[in-house]
This record gives C-alpha cells, structure tokens and sequence, in this order.
C-alpha cells in the first residue's frame, strides 16, 4: 500500500475543501459523514485546528485515516447516527456523500440534529456539460464531477442545485451560505447550469 | 552463499535469542490484594522484553495476551524452535517496531507458563495451590502487570495492546488507569462476554471436571485431566474458526490411514482437533484454563452500567479492531466499544478487517494490522515531548 500520510497538498488544490475551509469556524468541532480517505479532515485540523472525527465505509480508506492519525469509525452513516447527541457539533459535513446514502432524507434529518450546522457538497446533475450528453447523446453523463459510468457509480441520487434548494425549503432547512464552483473556478451566475459542485452551510429554520 | 546471505538478512530482521524473566512482588508481609478482596503472595509474573527502553522511559509497549497465551510473545529461547506467539508482530521494522519501542508481555496471573496461578506452590502448605486459589479477574491481571511496570519504572506506558482477552485486559487499563496509558488497542475483544461466549467457555471447565483425574483440582503429582483438558480445548479450537476457514482448512477430506476403531477421527477437521487437543496438556495447567475461563466469564467492564459514563474524560487513544468471520467475539462487540467512545467523547477509531480467519485472524492476519498498529502508534504523542 503507498499511503503518503503527509501529503494534503491535492486536499488543498481542491476547490470544494476550500470553500467548506472558508465556512467553518477555527477551533471547532467536526463530524465528517463519509470522510473517505481523511484529505478534508486533516486539512481542517491544520487550517482550522479543529477537532475532528469521521464515519466511512470502505475499510482501505479507513487505513489511511489512521496513517494520518484522524479518529474515524467504520461504519454506515445510512443507519444513522444514534450514539451522537443532540447538537454534539459544531458542524457535521457530508461531502460528495450526501448524493450516495439510501436514505437521504433521513441522514439529512440526522445531521441536522447532530450538528449545529451541517455542510453539504454535491456534484450538479444539470451542469451543461451533463445536459449536454443526455440532450445530444442520449448517454447518462459522465464528467469529471461524475466520473462513474452508470454501472459503477456509488451515486444512488442525481439532483441538481436547483433540486437540492427546493429540498431545503421543502423541509424548513435554512441555506446559510451557498457557493458553487466549476472545475477550479467559482461559478457566480447561473449556477444550476454552470457548476459542477457545490456546497451549502444548512441549520434548521429557527 | 546468497542463501546464506539471505537467511542472514531474514533473521536480521527478526528478534533472534530471548528470555523470560522473573518478577515477584507481595513478598510478606505485604501481601497482593484480590478484587475480591482476597488476598495472595508472594506473586510472581514471568515476562519478556524486547527493544531498549528509553531514556524517559516513555516508549513502552505492554502486549497483553489471549487465554492460553504466555508471555513469550516473540524470538527464539533458547533451545526451542517455534517462535513467541506474535512474532510476526513483534520486532524491528515490524508492527511494533523494537527499534522504536519496548515491547514487554507478562504472563497473566492465574496463569501457568512462569506466573503465579493454581499450579503454583502455596506458601501455606508448601503444595500446589489446586482449587485453594483464590478466583481471580481481568483487574487482578491489569493490578499484577501494574506492579511490573512500577518495578520497571514505567509511569506511562506508550500503548497497551491486546487480543481477545489481552484486549479485555487493555480495555480494563484505559477504564482503570487511564493516565498511564497514552493509547490502546483493542483487537477482536468485548467489554463483556455474553452467554453465547460464557456458554462455550462452561462447557470446556465441565470437560475438565467431569475428567476423573482432575480429582477436585489436587492431580499435581499424578495422572492429569489430560481428557478433560483436551476436549475443552478442542471446543476452543472450533469457536476460533470459522465455517470458511474449516472449509478451506479441512474440507470434507479423509485421514490416510483408515483406524480400527469405529469412531476414530476419520476425517482430517476431526484429526486436527484431536492433535490440538492432545498436545495442549503438554502446555496448559487444567486448573489455569478453569480460573482464567472464568475470570474472562465474569468480565464486564461496566457491570450494567452505561459503558459511555465509565470512558468519559479518558484521553487515552484508542483503536478498536475486529474480523468480519469473527462468530466468537463478532464485531457488534467492538462496535459497542466504539459507540460508547464516541459517546463519551473519547479518541478512538474502529475498523473491522475482513477476514475468513474467524476469531483466529488476529493471530494470522498480519499485513493489515501491521499497517493500522505501526501508523497508529507513530501517532499517538510521545509523553516527553508533550511536557
């Protein structure tokens, strides 16, 4: 296994880490649902010394959140989150994870009750590259904010940002702060068809 | 000559020659004084060492050990040719790194490989302590090995590391002294055994007793409970298997040679049970296996208590491991463990590993836990240069 423990640099290159980095306050407390291999864990530990902890699923990603010394459970965040208090973080993250659980709604409900606020990240199904491949090609797209084919994708939901806000007002969900963000730029106008991701800082409507 | 050469290497990289020492402490007046409340001494705990301690002594591993384990965890002694019981954990460059660390294992009290337990002499009476020794728990280990580590000079130990019971015994050392470990492992274990795992461990004890040698606990001197003890073991051995790896292992395959009795071991699964069974005598106080058995019987951590309220304001580090096959102590055990750190606020991290090994894995699976050990402990901060 080649596991560079000490090696962010890509973590930092990313532009969603940095737009969930400029949303989190120093100091505070993280819960990372799906936090994968650990990059934005340990970066918020280094650019916002806060304290963090994170659930995954895949064991080998789990092996290299010990390597960078992170605390991490092995578990599913589709069972819910029933030993974690009410308000128990600051904040509780679901990046590119929010899109892969069975039940949405559910985690969602979880986070939120969890965290003081949660930060989600998605990729944007009606980006105009992906409405361009299912308009002109009759393909299910593939880009580089969704890079599985259909037969290979941990992706169970395809929204899109304008899905994702009706979501949230649907469930009395706050968007705080909202920012999209193409390949390496951020996006300002028309996000629904020029972004490919982005993320929302949510709290429960007072 | 490169084979050689290479065999050279090879034994480079392992720990070569060692030898079990010996502790005895409660030497009267004073006396060792049992969870119970019972007391014992003189105690004695055989234990080995491996790596340097440093300078602050702040750099000790302490390896505790499963049910019939022992303190000789790696190398050779001398004049034998198997090597420790975790060899391949335990040595430089490996999981823990005796370049790095000081790797100590004792054996547990109660126990029969160096330590004080039954087969001991009772000062009393000058005989074998039999069924005179008093019934012992998880605690009374961790006290023993405590008393070593404060003969050795170690305020802190750098990690506690065990499996099965040994994790029993690390997990009673993060819930006891929690300021005297930095982290822990706990591999394969549960903060209480539960009545599947009291029931199999009941019917190993009822092997021995029901074995007319045992006599009430008093054969030393005589015939052993060498059938009793046998079966006992042969049922262990099944429970730290699994349905996968006894496939593999065994299959339905036969023994050579046909034997002449009807019910002889035909099939291979049933000859290796057999040899198991057998050859345990030659290593294993009967006695030991009945107080020991028990002690991890009567383990519960938090005695009905919520586990979370016990773990809450522990800074030790811990790291929780289990094996999918693992039908002995399943992984819901370590998940318990686990939900009830993050409850408490507690920093740790659960992996379960896959594996077909059942509860054997963590005496066999070495590449992964090799990994998740050495990154783990290289993280955990070094008391020194914390103050």
């Amino acid at each position: 296994m080649s596991v560079d423990a000490g090696n962010t640099r890509s973590g930092r290159d990313r532009i969603d880490h940095r737009l969930i980095l400029e949303m989190v306050e120093p100091g505070s407390s993280v819960l990372d649902l799906g936090c994968g291999t650990g990059e934005l864990l340990t970066l918020l530990a280094r650019e916002r010394n806060v304290k963090g902890q994170g659930i995954e699923i895949d064991d080998r990603a789990i092996f290299e959140c010990v390597a960078r010394g992170l605390s991490v459970f092995h578990d599913d965040i589709d069972t819910g989150l029933p030993e974690y208090s009410d308000r128990s973080f600051d904040y509780v993250i679901m990046n590119q994870s929010f899109q892969q659980v069975k039940k949405p709604d559910t985690v969602m409900r979880e986070a939120l009750r969890v965290g003081k606020r949660v930060i989600v990240g998605i990729p944007n199904f009606a980006h105009i590259i992906s409405r361009c491949q299912v308009f002109f090609q009759g393909r299910a797209p593939v880009t580089p904010a969704l890079p599985h084919e259909w037969y290979d994708t941990p992706n169970l939901h395809f929204l899109s940002i304008t899905d994702f806000i009706g979501y949230c007002r649907g469930r009395e969900i706050e968007i705080e702060r909202a920012r999209y963000a193409g390949e390496r730029r951020c996006v300002g106008i028309f996000p629904n068809l020029l972004a490919r991701t982005a993320i929302f800082k949510l709290r429960m409507e007072q | 000559m490169k084979a050689v050469d290479n065999e050279m290497m090879e034994t480079d990289k392992h720990i070569s020659l060692v030898e079990t020492r010996y502790f005895t402490f409660a030497q009267p007046p004073a006396v060792f004084v049992l969870e119970s409340g019972e007391v014992i001494g003189p105690v004695t705990l055989a234990y080995e060492m491996y790596g340097e301690l440093n300078a602050g002594r702040s750099n000790a591993v302490l390896i505790t050990h499963a049910l019939t384990g022992d303190a000789h965890a790696a190398g050779f002694r001398e004049g034998e040719e198997t090597p420790g019981w975790w060899h391949d954990m335990i040595g430089p460059g490996k999981a823990f790194d005796t370049d790095r660390y000081c790797v100590i294992c004792s054996n547990v009290l109660g126990g029969c490989k160096g330590s004080t337990g039954p087969s001991s002499e009772d000062p009393k009476t000058g005989r074998p302590y039999g069924l005179k020794f008093p019934l012992i728990t998880i605690k009374d280990m961790i006290d023993a090995q405590k008393a070593l580590l404060d003969h050795l000079g170690i305020e802190k130990l750098h990690a506690v590391v065990g499996g099965s019971m040994g994790g029993m015994q690390a997990l009673q050392w993060v819930a006891s002294y929690p300021d005297r470990v930095a982290s822990a492992v706990l591999i394969a274990t549960t903060s209480e055994h539960t009545p599947q795992q009291i029931a199999f461990n009941e019917v190993g004890r009822q092997a021995i007793m029901a074995d007319p040698n045992w006599n009430n606990g008093d054969y030393y001197g005589g015939s052993l409970p060498d059938k009793g003890l046998s079966v006992a073991r042969m049922i262990g051995h099944i429970t730290y298997m699994s349905d996968e790896s006894m496939n593999e292992k065994f299959g339905r395959r036969m023994k050579d040679k046909r034997q002449p009795f009807k019910f002889s071991p035909e099939f291979e699964v049933a000859g290796y049970l057999h040899y198991r069974g057998h050859s345990f005598i030659n290593r294993f106080d009967p006695n030991s296996y009945l107080y020991i058995t028990k002690a991890i019987d009567c383990f519960s951590l938090s005695n009905g208590k919520p586990l979370h309220k016990l773990l809450k304001g522990i800074e030790t580090k811990i790291l929780i491991i289990a094996f999918s096959s693992d039908w002995l102590y399943p992984p819901y055990q370590s998940q318990q463990i686990a939900r009830a750190c993050k409850m408490a606020g507690v920093d740790a991290t659960y992996c379960e590993l896959r594996s077909n090994y059942g509860h054997d894995a963590f005496l066999v699976e070495f590449d992964e836990q090799t990994y998740l050990y050495k990154h783990f402990l290289e993280k955990v901060p070094d008391e020194r240069r914390r103050r």
